[in-house]
């Protein structure tokens, strides 16, 4: 097996020109993703987590910007030609999107779907590209694989098509896989057998996974470190047992408050109050400020920069020690 | 399998459709104010001739009668005998009937010539200055009326420059082509108006799905997402507009072969209206009308070959 690549995103930005003005979709984001890893991108809806997905390898459309640099092998892929783009797109970087109904072509075969990127990638000929669906088929668990191919998306349940969708994901062998709330659409039992299948993948394969998901509870299971992003940027990043040891921003504090603990004693399920903020109407300083109930002048003075608080642990909060203190006291 | 089935339901779907076409046809010649005999023998014919003549036509039966004797007829094959021209209908409608498939045939490959790359250039350019020009260049064709548009080709091509004839149909397969060219662009340049404005729509509703940005990611040339996962799914739409639109042609064959001189099944029906040569205005109406819903059948077919979600 050939060492995996890893992947560097410094300082990504996607901007959209609306006609009420540029909308920062994703502003300033690095990251990096190493062979082997799952990195988990958390938010609420809207945070940008897709965007910053899809930003990675151009598929932002126009007037859709994007800036800043994402070096994968040596290159940064916001610059290069769009025929390496292309050889890296699905060859080397898969994507798995969010919705399993709308992301496969509904009117060709899936089979047709799965080779035409081992046609992109690889040399193999019709036959072997053929027994290579049919063994991906069996490797994400699609039964009777051979009669299944000459099958139409929509003679396919959900699961089954997000299955199909990994299958086509996984076919040339990619180096990394990045997965946009891969399960969201599917029932809670699939839901496991699909994070169970990426992550064995994950380790046959030595690959790279950045899991987009608002999910805390698929984020235990399965990540090594996370990235929470709010409004656009990221507000902490860590090792999974750090953040869910001790959280440092208050946004991250309360998406770990709300979820429902089983075998707690029963209480109110806990909430963050208020809603994120419109793109287009950041408030000055601190974007999550207004919701925060550690926030003070300096924080609606000044933004916070991510900065460095141990070794790969990252936090933007003017308040993040205060925040740690309390911890335990929720509400 | 399911594509055969479709098939087989589809056609015996059209044998009531066909039976319903034909009552209209025999009904409606029926209704046309004056009758066989009287266009034979002038105004001033003997009311004993007229009945004679009208006898041996077998119009002094009950109409029930004679659509299904015009029925039985239908069934081997036989149209009855021209009252002008003394020929069997169904050889009058052999030579003609392929001049008019000829011409719509053409216009219909011309217009999809024309429409579908400037559908594509249009929607990729969207709301730029290629996408502004084409759109603009076809919405004056598309407001012009065909006959003046077809004037004015005729004016420049056939008499001023030359480079083609103004009417006729010409000897061999080739000046059958040569003769119906003129024709066939006039009628393509209106149909591909409004097929290049749907299609160009479709690609735009198609192109931000999410299986196009999936088919990107992939990694597949650009050529591939466009023809394979973008066009495909917008031709579904538009198919349907076209087969419309040929069907349209089609019963306009009247007007069109009128201003353009072609000795196709519309003027052979004109004709026989003014002679009132009833059973070749049946004739041609009823095989104008089956080649009409064969169209439509053809339009499905495609359809549903390009979407296979509409065969189960």
């Amino acid at each position: 097996m050939k060492a995996g690549l890893s992947l560097e995103v410094k300082n990504l930005s996607t901007t959209f020109e609306t006609p009420l003005g540029a909308v920062t979709a994703v502003d300033g984001v690095s990251f990096d993703v190493h062979p082997g890893e799952v990195l988990g991108l958390v938010g609420e809806s809207g945070s940008g987590k897709s965007v910053t997905l899809r930003s990675l390898i151009g598929l932002i459309h126009p007037p859709g910007k994007v800036t800043g640099q994402v070096t994968w092998n040596g290159q940064d892929l916001l610059s290069v030609p769009p025929g390496r783009l292309r050889r890296v797109r699905g060859g080397e970087i898969a994507m798995i999107f969010q919705e399993p109904m709308t992301a496969l072509n509904p009117v060709l075969t899936v089979g047709l779907q799965v080779e035409e990127n081992l046609r992109a990638h690889t040399a193999l000929d019709r036959g072997q590209r053929r027994a290579r669906a049919i063994e991906l088929f069996d490797l994400v668990g699609i039964p009777d694989a051979k009669r299944r191919l000459e099958n139409y998306p929509h003679q396919f349940s959900g699961g089954m098509r997000q299955r199909v969708m990994i299958a086509i994901a996984l076919a040339s062998n990619p180096k990394l896989l990045l997965a946009d709330e891969p399960t969201t659409a599917l029932d809670v039992t699939i839901q496991d057998q699909i994070l169970k299948l990426i992550l064995s993948l994950r380790d046959e394969l030595q690959m790279g996974v950045v899991l987009v998901t608002h999910d805390l509870g698929v984020v235990a299971g399965t990540c090594d470190r996370i990235a929470v992003m709010y409004a656009g940027r990221i507000v902490e990043s860590g090792s999974v047992l750090e953040i869910f040891d001790g959280p440092r921003h208050a946004y991250t504090r309360g998406l770990l408050a709300s979820v429902p603990q089983a075998g707690a004693e029963r209480g109110p399920l806990l909430a963050i109050e208020g809603t994120p903020p419109a793109l287009s109407a950041l408030p000055t300083g601190c974007a999550f400020g207004p919701r925060c109930s550690f926030a003070n002048d300096a924080c609606r003075a000044t933004r916070p920069e991510l900065a460095e608080i141990g070794p790969g642990r990252q936090v933007a909060c003017l308040h993040h020690e205060t925040v740690a203190a309390s911890k335990g006291q929720f509400a | 399998m399911h594509l055969l089935l479709y098939v087989l339901r589809r056609i015996i779907q059209l044998i009531p459709t066909l039976l319903f076409i034909a009552l209209v046809v025999f009904l409606l010649v029926h209704l046309l104010p004056g009758d066989p005999a009287s266009a034979m023998l002038g105004d001033r014919a003997l009311t004993a001739d007229v009945n004679r003549i009208n006898h041996e036509l077998g119009l002094d039966r009950p109409l029930p009668v004679q659509f299904l004797l015009f029925l039985r007829n239908l069934l081997h094959g036989d149209l009855g005998r021209s009252i002008q021209l003394h020929q069997s209908v169904v050889s009058l409608i052999e030579q003609r009937l392929p001049v008019t498939i000829l011409l719509t045939v053409m216009s219909a490959l011309v217009a999809v010539v024309l429409a579908l790359p400037l559908a594509f250039v249009a929607a990729l350019r969207r709301d730029r200055e290629a996408d502004v020009l084409i759109r603009g260049t076809f919405q004056i064709g598309l407001s012009m009326p065909v006959f003046y548009i077809g004037l004015l080709l005729l004016t420049f091509f056939g008499a001023y420059l030359r480079w083609f004839p103004v009417g006729g149909y010409g000897d061999t397969f080739a000046s059958h082509l040569y003769h119906l060219f003129l024709p066939a662009l006039t009628l393509a340049l209106s149909l591909s108006a409004v097929l290049m404005r749907n299609l160009r729509q479709a690609i735009l509703s198609v192109i931000g799905a999410e299986y196009v940005d999936f088919a990107r990611a992939k990694g597949l040339p650009a050529r591939l997402v466009l023809l394979r996962h973008v066009l495909r799914n917008a031709l579904i739409s538009t198919v349907t507009l076209f087969g419309l639109q040929i069907g349209t042609l089609l019963g306009g064959a009247v007007v069109t072969e009128t201003v353009f001189a072609i000795p196709g099944a519309g003027r052979l029906m004109i004709e026989s209206i003014y002679g009132r040569d009833y059973p070749v205005v049946q004739g041609t109406t009823l095989c104008l009308a089956v080649v009409v819903s064969l169209t439509f059948l053809l339009t499905d077919l495609i359809q549903v070959m390009l979407d296979p979600r509409l065969s189960r």
